[in-house]
């Protein structure tokens, strides 16, 4: 249903695609899943026919986006990560002009409009102005107005960024319904793991513009074998000593140091531990706290990414600056 | 078609929002009778300086408060599409088929309707205070379209200049240094014959001046309609250029995306 090829896109200094690849089969939630300034927002503006790719090629719902824009747009429906809800005209008044625009007239699109509200919850609120709904609300507005023309595939970008958990916890249910029910196809963007690995059933990892690891949440974690253990240190400077001290831990695999977090991977993380804690103390170097536990995505990612999710968005907030209009703002 | 649909569909919006904002339309309305009765009142002995035609102020003033009410609203017309790129809903409307042009279309439909509803207001002011027109309604109408051709030529480059600049601070910036100038640079106040020399030239490029021109001609006594037409072709013009560079704006606006 949507499928990318190679897209580059650079926009002045910073690579925001640097040659991503991807497929997504109909029907189901794929997940694009990376740190802010990834790619992934530049990577869902491109396959909308938003903006253009500088190479490679993609097609969505059968048609080429650089050479059939107008019939990708009609067959995609897009719940931008800015949410594109005009705050002064109410609910109805919203989706009924999205309707419009999308060429649906009369009876048929005030009967649709109703019906989509009222399936998101928000037929109450249908005839109030939007600048007075709450965040989730907004949210759910903008699906139904990315939903009004019936779209085969629906784009969400970073939907819960921002939401409250519990918000958050009903619009996964939402977007979960919508696939099932409407059989959608929904490519959906998250910096959010714990998104990725509850939604989709495929998964691509995007990192510096391009896709580092893909398949669903369970063949990536099952990469990973055994236990992962993180290490807090009393120290950043220690570096290449760790990696020395740690050589002889029996059992102990994928040593990565991290600033302050020494990352390691052993197949029976618990009795590993002791050991670690005394080569590390033979060396004199001190440990704040350590923790244990079953693969996460966010040790594919790091697997993958060659550094952790936390770092990898540390590092693009410094590049943000020359770079936010294009990838997640910060809110 | 569709493009006709569109633009009608966008205009709607745009007047609703409009219209949800009271003190705004208060302001639309009562500004202009402002103008017409302070100007009137301020520059009243106008007519008494040697070499002014006509006898009444008033009667001269008009067409002038008619075009700078319709070219200062026009000029704020962009102000609205950079609340939309900043609310994201441009990038909306440009991943749904509506072509470019309703885009701009919608906004400048929207400032026209304004426009002309501003328009009616002060020919119904004037009235009131016993201007008098001539030609009657047909020349009020050409007045009217004349200010609506330069108003749909300020609006569309407000437009670009929002897409352009996608900043508030840079579009309030062009606008208030061109507003008054391009007001006192043409006859608005004050006939050609009492100007310096070399506004008198300066008017003459002025597109404000061809409205204020066209608009008063039109109302006069005797009508030199050649010369009504050939100010109106110059407006056309000049709206169809600025029309051109707003979609162009809005190609530009996409390539940076």
């Amino acid at each position: 249903m949507i499928e990318a090829h190679g897209l580059t896109k650079r926009y002045g200094e910073v690579q925001a695609l640097d040659g991503l690849s991807f497929a997504v089969a109909p029907g189901t939630i794929f997940g694009l899943l990376g740190p802010n300034g990834a790619g992934k927002s530049t990577a869902v503006k491109v396959l909308t026919t938003l903006a253009r790719a500088d190479g490679g090629a993609a097609r969505v719902a059968g048609f080429d986006v650089m050479r059939d824009p107008a019939k990708v747009r009609r067959s995609i429906g897009v719940v931008a990560q800015r949410s594109g809800v005009d705050g002064e005209l109410t609910g109805r008044e919203n989706v009924l002009l999205q309707g419009r625009l999308q060429g649906l007239r009369g009876r048929d699109l005030a009967q649709r409009a109703d019906a989509l509200l009222a399936e998101l919850g928000l037929a109450d609120a249908a005839r109030r102005v939007a600048k007075g709904y709450s965040g989730g609300m907004q949210r759910r507005l903008d699906i139904a107005i990315g939903l009004v023309h019936r779209p085969k595939v629906l784009f969400l970008d970073e939907p819960t960024t921002g939401l409250d958990p519990e918000v958050r916890a009903a619009m996964w249910a939402e977007i979960s319904r919508l696939r099932r029910d409407e059989g959608l196809t929904i490519l959906l963007t998250t910096h959010y793991l714990e998104e990725a690995d509850r939604l989709a059933s495929a998964l691509a990892i995007v990192d510096r513009g391009r896709v580092v690891a893909h398949g669903t949440p369970d063949e990536l974690k099952a990469d990973l074998e055994g236990d992962a253990l993180r290490v807090e240190l009393g120290d950043a400077s220690v570096g290449g000593n760790v990696t020395s001290a740690l050589a002889h831990v029996g059992g102990l695999r994928e040593v990565q140091v991290d600033g302050r977090t020494l990352h390691a991977r052993a197949q029976d993380g618990a009795r590993t531990v002791p050991a670690l804690l005394a080569a590390l103390d033979s060396h004199a170097i001190a440990v704040a706290s350590v923790t244990v536990s079953r693969p996460s995505l966010d040790d594919v990612y790091l697997r993958f990414a060659g550094r952790s999710f936390a770092a990898a968005e540390a590092a693009s907030s410094s590049t943000a600056a020359t770079h936010d209009n294009h990838e997640e703002p910060a809110r | 078609m569709t493009a006709v649909a569109d633009t009608f569909s966008l205009t709607i919006r745009d007047l609703l929002r409009l219209v949800r904002q009271p003190w705004f339309v208060a302001i639309v309305l009562v500004q202009p009778i402002i103008w017409l009765l302070l100007f009137g009142a301020l520059f009243a002995r106008v007519v008494d300086i040697p070499g002014f035609h006509g006898g009444d102020y008033k009667q001269y003033l008009v067409p002038g408060v008619l075009v700078m009410t319709a070219f200062f609203s026009s000029g704020w017309n962009g102000m609205a599409t950079i609340d939309d790129l900043n609310r994201g809903i441009v990038d909306r409307l440009l991943v749904t088929p509506v072509s470019r042009m309703p885009l701009i279309g919608g906004r400048v439909l929207q400032n026209l309707v304004q426009l002309v509803i501003q328009s009616l207001v002060i020919v119904a002011m004037a009235l009131a205070i016993g201007v008098s027109f001539h030609g009657a309604a047909g020349g009020i109408l050409v007045m009217i379209v004349a200010a609506g051709l330069l108003g749909t030529g300020f609006a569309a480059l407000s437009n670009a200049l929002a897409l352009l600049t996608r900043q508030e601070e840079s579009l309030i910036g062009a606008v208030t240094f061109l507003q008054l100038p391009l007001t006192f640079l043409s006859t608005a106040f004050m006939q050609p014959a009492l100007m310096p020399g070399w506004i008198d030239t300066v008017a003459r490029y002025n597109p404000v001046d061809w409205a204020i021109r066209a608009g008063r001609e039109a109302v006069a006594a005797n009508t030199d309609w050649s010369s009504v037409a050939g100010y109106c072709g110059l407006l056309a013009a000049f709206a169809f250029v600025c029309l051109l560079l707003a979609t162009r704006a809005s190609r530009a606006y996409q390539a940076q995306v």
